[in-house]
């Protein structure tokens, strides 16, 4: 496929075909409706399913139904519709299924605002659900790298037999860029038949159960320790873009939509001759801890610009660990945060 | 000639194993049907159950065959994903009445909506048994529950409900049905109907029901031998059994 121009959530859904998803389940909600709406249309024509859900509770019990047969799987939502979700994506992690879950986040709490925000960073890195459950969250910036962590997406979610979630913001969805999709073959995977539910008879008659619950606690104990043990294992998945860190004296810190801005402020401080650089984390888990404190340690600050009132700065906080000053700038959903504002508050800074 | 029946253990009842259940439970009784079915009709390798949250969580130590846990009446919404991706496999959910009739509304009407090519046994005992009787939706009126300690008021908690009713009144789903486990002539009934829950499926058509009147001796505060005579005396007039729906 030569290179197109595309709307954020359709470069999405078509990169998730792309890469093999056959099967979408999902509830309406804006900004992300372009997803369920451009599933509903392809998939039933290449064999596959699209389910509109009852509700976001539903969509994502079906989403566990058929990782659990070891398919490709996804939902898309936005932040109301992810907090339902948030039962179902425990039981995943637990139940250790894989599934690929957007959240094309918009302002909160609660009812919030239609419009773009980055406020679900504690939901998706932190948990949501109930236990201690990890997902594998990526954080694309452009669409062409909306369109290759999609595709990667399934393949990590496969190979670690865990929930991973992408993490975009109201403005990927809607914004048009020019992409290119090409279908995509999965590397390394374990075979269904070694895990899935639905090949009792490949398997000679031995069975699979996949389940969440230990009631003895020494059993839940050793199922803790095992997924904990996988979460370490993730490690190395971490991505994070460098820009113009060699020479820093100012470091900043953003993800998604916001380190483009960002990026552009980085672009014209430079030119005034201001040496400022850009850490961006394109995992927010496995965090890109160990690469934020070595380049902290040769700045004196550290600027975390996020569409949210202050989250991604405790994880970065605590990887620069006072190897430098640390300083937060945002807005809540809704207003970005402006090029002028980022610079200016670096100027304040030096 | 003489005929020689035995009774023996049902290949899909996994070996070796006895269920956690009170004596005189309906879920025991229930299983061992499901098992027989599973047998007769040859679909040990085929078949997919679901595991609800209730006294059956454990559901699959006992039946040999694949299983997924489910989250606390959410089985139809992962029996419809299993389906979906997987329309070659037998998929069922089992599921008590906290679990489908209250927790699970929502799933539960949608996934006979859409009629789902898939088998529900629903498995009513008129009180919450896991978590030690508490009310349920399906609570008879002046039955006593730990959270209605004076018997189900109907003004302050509504009637109970008649699951086969209320999802009768939907078009699409194909068969519904309610039996009880209470005595051997109902057994006999109830193993037709879900057998036949099962053949539905195999033979490809929508979404099939069987509402199960169980006991739950234990948190009714009665014998297994009082707990029977009351589903007969008590339950049954208010549930009565008998086909709601058989793709007409
Ligand atoms: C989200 C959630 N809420 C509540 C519970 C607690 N809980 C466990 S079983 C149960 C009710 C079970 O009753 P029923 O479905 O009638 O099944 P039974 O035990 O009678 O077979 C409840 C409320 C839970 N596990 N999860
Ligand atoms: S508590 Fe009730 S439903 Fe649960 S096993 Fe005992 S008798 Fe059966």
């Amino acid at each position: 496929m030569a290179r197109v121009l595309m709307k954020g959530t359709e470069a999405i859904a078509e990169a998730a075909i792309q890469a093999g998803c056959n099967y979408f389940f999902g509830y309406p909600i804006t900004p992300q409706n372009e997803i369920p709406e451009y599933m509903s249309a392809k998939l039933p024509k290449i064999g596959g399913a699209y389910v509109q859900a009852e509700s976001e509770v539903a969509a994502i019990n079906m989403v566990m139904g058929g990782g659990s047969t070891g398919t490709k799987i996804m939902t898309t939502s936005s932040s109301p519709g992810i907090s339902l979700m948030s039962e179902g994506i425990s039981y995943i992690a637990g139940c250790e299924i894989p599934a690929v879950i957007v959240n094309v986040m918009r302002g909160g709490p609660g009812l919030g605002g239609i419009l773009p925000s980055q406020a679900d960073y504690f939901q998706a890195t932190k948990g949501g659900g109930n236990g201690d459950y990890r997902l594998l969250v990526l954080a694309p910036s452009t669409l062409q790298e909306a369109v290759e962590i999609t595709q990667m997406a399934f393949d990590l979610a496969l190979k670690y037999r865990n929930p991973v979630m992408i993490l975009a913001d109201g403005f990927m969805g809607q914004m048009m860029e020019a992409v290119e999709i090409r279908e995509h073959v999965s590397g390394e995977i374990p075979p269904r038949e070694s895990w899935a539910l639905g090949c009792m008879g490949e398997r000679g008659g031995k069975r699979s159960i996949l389940k969440s619950l230990y009631l003895n606690p020494e059993d839940l104990e050793q199922h803790n320790i095992k997924l904990q043990k996988k979460y370490r294992e993730m490690e190395k998945e971490v991505r994070f873009e460098a820009y113009l860190c060699e020479d820093a004296e100012i470091l900043l810190s953003a993800f998604g939509t916001t380190a483009r801005i960002a990026r552009s402020a980085i672009n014209n401080l430079r030119n005034e001759g201001i040496k400022v650089g850009m850490l961006r984390p394109i995992t927010l888990f496995p965090f890109p801890s160990r690469k934020l404190a070595e380049l902290a340690s040769g700045t004196k600050h550290v600027l975390v610009v996020e569409m949210n009132m202050g989250q991604m700065v405790e994880d970065v906080e605590a990887a620069v660990c006072g190897k430098a000053k640390v300083s937060f700038f945002g807005h809540a959903g809704g207003i970005a945060p402006s090029v002028r504002e980022i610079e200016d508050r670096i100027r304040a800074i030096l | 000639m003489k005929e020689i029946k035995i009774y023996e253990r049902p290949k899909a009842w996994a070996k070796g194993v006895h269920t956690h259940y009170c004596p005189g439970c309906g879920h025991g009784i229930t299983h061992r049907l499901i098992c027989e079915i599973i047998d007769e009709l040859g679909i040990q390798n085929d078949t997919i159950g679901t595991a609800p949250v209730g006294c059956a969580a454990l559901m699959y130590d006992y039946i040999d065959v694949d299983f997924c846990e489910a989250a606390h009446g959410r089985a139809p919404a992962l029996a419809t994903g299993i389906k979906r991706t997987r329309p070659d496999k037998i998929v069922f959910t089992y599921q008590g009445d906290g679990d489908l009739a209250s927790i699970g509304t929502a799933e539960i009407i949608h996934v006979a909506n859409r009629g789902e090519k898939l088998t529900t046994i629903f498995i009513n005992n008129a009180i919450y048994g896991m978590t030690g009787g508490q009310m349920a939706p399906t609570t008879l009126i002046g039955q006593k529950a730990t959270t209605c300690p004076f018997g189900r008021d109907p003004q302050l908690a509504g009637y109970p409900m008649r699951m086969c009713e209320l999802l009768a009144t939907l078009e699409t789903p194909g068969f519904i049905t309610r039996v009880s486990v209470a005595r051997p002539k109902y057994i006999i009934e109830a193993k037709k109907a879900i057998k036949q829950a099962f053949q539905n499926q195999i033979e490809g058509k929508g979404y099939s029901f069987v509402e199960v009147l169980s006991n739950c001796p234990t948190n009714w505060g009665m014998t297994p031998v009082q707990a029977f005579e009351w589903t007969e005396s008590t339950m049954i007039p208010h549930y009565p059994l008998g086909v709601f729906k058989n793709f007409e």
